[in-house]
């Protein structure tokens, strides 16, 4: 048994950390959550040109990993930073699903950090669940029209295309639309990013793949989006856990720090062992990848309700341990502990997850 | 054992209630429904609707012009406002210095202060706070010196709620260094206006603007503005936190909330079903509604020993810790029950012009900001440890 990481990804973790420590402040961070058009395009392409997009892809697909590690070691670095570039939603999930469909050269382009693509698959009626589809398409000529709503599509300012799901006669199939087939409503998130409504009326669309091939295809992106967010999560619990054992030892209150009044140290040693749990989670989800379902499946709901379940904990203790200050805009936690209780509103919550693991076990 | 409320109790819930069908203007009680910010002047108007009703003071004796109604009476006031979705009312003027001035302040300051509370005059706000005296108040710093017939005060305060709307500031200021901190502490009514006051706001972790911070430069208060005795104050802020607290769990609130996160739930739908049949969420939900259930049983207790006479004990900061949780556990759940659109940020949604189409569903726009501040419900007030701390040394003594 082997709990370390290989040399390159620790090499890695360690560029992307540096990088990040110098350059990437949380005060532009915040700001760009703020503005048009809701992250920094710059910092993205900083971030492709330090592999850090690369190392998620395979090398048949122009990338360097593409595993599960890979994925959880860059995620985390992302996440301890509150990296709100759009690496997973513009990136990695619709990478997989261009990979998936033979489209090498868009692949390259997004490993490059030259092509943004959004996904278009939760529809405003579904709570999490990708396969409550009502957009429909129909063959036209040698292509497709799609009608239908489609809600959340993260990040598609500047995007140079949508993977839509829509149904067919043969089920759930993906499509790439063109930015200038939809309208959009754009907004901000909660958490300092940005989405967007989307609304298709006959959009000219081309098939991804199989037709009828799109649940498969999009159950291999969101198995992908769930590790890199529970590795993000597990970033933000790192830099959270350090903030609050430092404000544990500084703060003073009746004369002495508040970190000796044992009513907080027993909340924050579970806020500990909790974390670590996520972190175990997180390895077990990242192995998995290399699995096949149903245990993979089993194993990603599995972390994917621990990060949620945890997520919360440590974003409403440490908001408790730290007393009014982090109730401030100002002050960095709060921005931390938004992202972590929003992760759990992406692809499928504790109680999605729960009940996924729960019927895996059945199929097992 | 006999639970339920009176013939006379009875009909007083019933005419509360169509006095507010008839009077809350509707579209105060759309923005409270769906938690959109109040302006001073939503606040304003509803206060003097109240006030015109002789409702306002609801919680004052007769003598100072209230109603003089028993805390049965004023709980189920309480109740039927908040399921009407009537703006809350600020506690600082009516149930924070009004008790305090009626019990220690001068013929003359109750004469002046408490009409002025009333019709809109003054809006006052809480000075306790400092960056370095939250859990631990009694180790405030700003201080008051006196100087001929007037004091002169420095220092700064935080927290204070809604500070920015202000007349007058309530301000716990340290008048003395000699002996316990506590005794050395005293009770002053300070104009904002005053030349030294400056007011800068903190914007809270959901973008709101309901707090700041008062600093205080060579200020004077004129010496008629003590309440009671200088380095007594403590005494009176005391009085404040064991008296009136019989209304602290906010049980109408989260009754109402929970009849708003069925209804939600009801309208969800999960694997084709309303969330509301989902075994996970049902679950979730008849927790928090059995907590509430007891809660509610919890404070009617307290009530009916405060009915009758009884001196108050731990019982206010068991409310405070219930009330606090069961209201932050509904916050979460609603904000889960929105899915993947409680992430989105759509304040153009309260428009009242606003045609959709709505992302969160319709009047659920504010529901994970609302999660986040509530978060401040379990550390201000005294927060959930020190509340702890209290019932542990009044039970346990230890
Ligand atoms: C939104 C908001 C509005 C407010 N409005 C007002 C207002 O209008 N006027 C006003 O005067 N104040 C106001 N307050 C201030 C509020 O009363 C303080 O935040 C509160 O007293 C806690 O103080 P603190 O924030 O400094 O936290 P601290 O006292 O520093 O507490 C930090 C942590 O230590 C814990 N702790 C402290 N002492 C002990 C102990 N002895 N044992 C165990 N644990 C302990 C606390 O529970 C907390 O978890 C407001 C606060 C907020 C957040």
């Amino acid at each position: 048994m082997e709990f370390t990481h290989t040399d390159t990804r620790r090499m890695l973790s360690d560029t992307i950390d540096r990088y990040l420590r110098d350059k990437y402040p949380l005060s532009a961070r915040v700001e760009a959550g703020q503005s048009e058009p809701g992250f920094q395009p710059a910092q993205y392409e900083v971030l492709a040109e330090l592999g850090v997009i690369a190392a998620l892809f395979p090398e048949d697909q122009g990338g360097f990993g593409g595993e599960g590690f890979d994925i959880a070691v860059v995620f985390e670095e992302l996440g301890k930073r509150l990296v709100n570039e759009p690496v997973m939603d513009n990136a990695l999930v619709p990478g997989s699903i261009l990979a998936a469909a033979g489209q090498s050269d868009a692949v390259e382009n997004i490993i490059a950090g030259t092509a943004r693509y959004a996904l278009a698959a939760e529809e405003p009626q579904a709570l999490y669940d990708l396969a409550d589809v009502e957009t429909r398409a129909e063959a036209k000529g040698d292509g497709w029209t799609l009608t239908g709503a489609k809600s959340m599509v993260k990040y598609s300012p500047g995007c140079d295309g949508f993977i839509v799901s829509a149904r067919t006669g043969k089920g759930i199939s993906l499509f790439l639309v063109a930015p200038d087939q939809v309208s959009l409503r754009d907004y901000a998130t909660f958490d300092g990013g940005c989405a967007s409504e989307l609304a298709l009326d006959g959009a000219e669309g081309q098939l991804l793949g199989k037709e009828g091939a799109g649940a498969a295809m999009l159950q291999e992106a969101a198995d992908r989006a769930v590790l890199a967010l529970s590795a993000e999560s597990l970033g933000i619990m790192q830099t959270i856990r350090e903030m609050t054992i430092e404000y544990l030892r500084t703060r003073k209150q009746f004369g002495v720090v508040i970190g000796k009044f044992q009513a907080l140290q027993h909340r924050m040693a579970e806020m500990l062992l909790e974390i670590e749990q996520a972190r175990s989670a997180v390895i077990n989800a990242a192995n998995a990848m290399a699995l096949a379902d149903p245990e993979r499946a089993r194993i990603i709901a599995a972390a994917k309700y621990s990060i949620g379940r945890i997520g919360r904990l440590v974003a409403e203790e440490s908001i408790q341990l730290h007393g009014g200050i982090a109730m401030t805009w100002e002050y960095d936690l709060g921005h931390f502990a938004k992202r972590l209780v929003m992760i759990d509103h992406e692809w499928g919550d504790q109680d999605f997850h729960l009940a996924r693991f729960i019927e895996e076990g059945r199929a097992a | 054992m006999d639970l339920n409320f009176t013939q006379e109790e009875l009909e007083f819930r019933e005419d509360v209630r169509a006095w507010l069908a008839e009077n809350l203007p509707g579209d105060l009680a759309r923005k409270v429904r769906s938690d959109a910010p109040l302006t001073k002047d939503d606040m304003l108007r509803w206060q003097l609707i109240l006030h015109e009703k002789g409702w306002l003071t609801y919680s004052w004796p007769a003598e100072f012009g209230g109603t003089g109604w028993g805390p049965v009476k004023q709980f189920i006031f309480e109740e039927e406002m908040a399921y009407a979705c009537a703006p809350r009312l600020l506690p600082f003027g009516l149930r924070m210095l009004g008790p305090v001035l009626m019990k220690f302040g001068s013929k003359e300051q109750q004469d002046y202060y408490l009409p002025r509370m009333c019709d809109g005059t003054d809006w006052w706000c809480q000075g306790y706070s400092e960056p370095g005296a939250g859990s631990d108040l009694a180790s405030l710093k700003t201080t008051a010196v006196r100087e001929g017939d007037h004091y002169v005060v420095n220092g700064q305060k935080t927290w204070t709620t809604l500070g920015q709307h202000a007349d007058w500031i309530f301000c716990l200021v340290r008048t003395s260094t000699t002996g316990k901190p506590q005794e050395g502490i005293s009770f002053l009514l300070i104009d904002m206006t005053s030349p030294g006051i400056e007011v800068r706001p903190i914007q809270t972790i959901d973008g709101g603007r309901e707090v700041n911070e008062v600093w205080f430069t060579d200020v004077k208060v004129p010496v008629e503005n003590l309440v009671g005795e200088e380095n007594k104050g403590w005494t009176y802020a005391k009085y404040l936190l064991t008296h009136e607290r019989t209304n602290i769990a906010g049980v109408g609130k989260s009754n109402q909330e929970l009849a708003r996160l069925k209804e939600l739930a009801a309208s969800q739908k999960r694997n084709g079903k309303p969330l509301a049949e989902d075994p996970h969420f049902a679950a979730r939900m008849a927790r928090v509604e059995i907590d509430l259930m007891n809660m509610e049983i919890t404070n009617l207790r307290v009530l009916a020993q405060a009915e009758a006479g009884g001196a108050p004990g731990p019982e206010s900061s068991m409310l405070k810790i219930l009330g606090t949780e069961i209201e932050q556990e509904l916050t979460d759940l609603t904000r889960r029950a929105l899915g993947r659109s409680a992430q989105a940020l759509t304040p153009e949604a309260d428009d009242p012009g606003f045609n959709g189409p709505y992302v969160a569903p319709e009047g659920f726009q504010h529901a994970t900001g609302v999660y986040f501040n509530h978060r401040k419900t379990t550390i201000y007030g005294g927060s959930t440890e020190i509340q702890k701390n209290i019932i542990n040394k009044m039970i346990v003594g230890l």
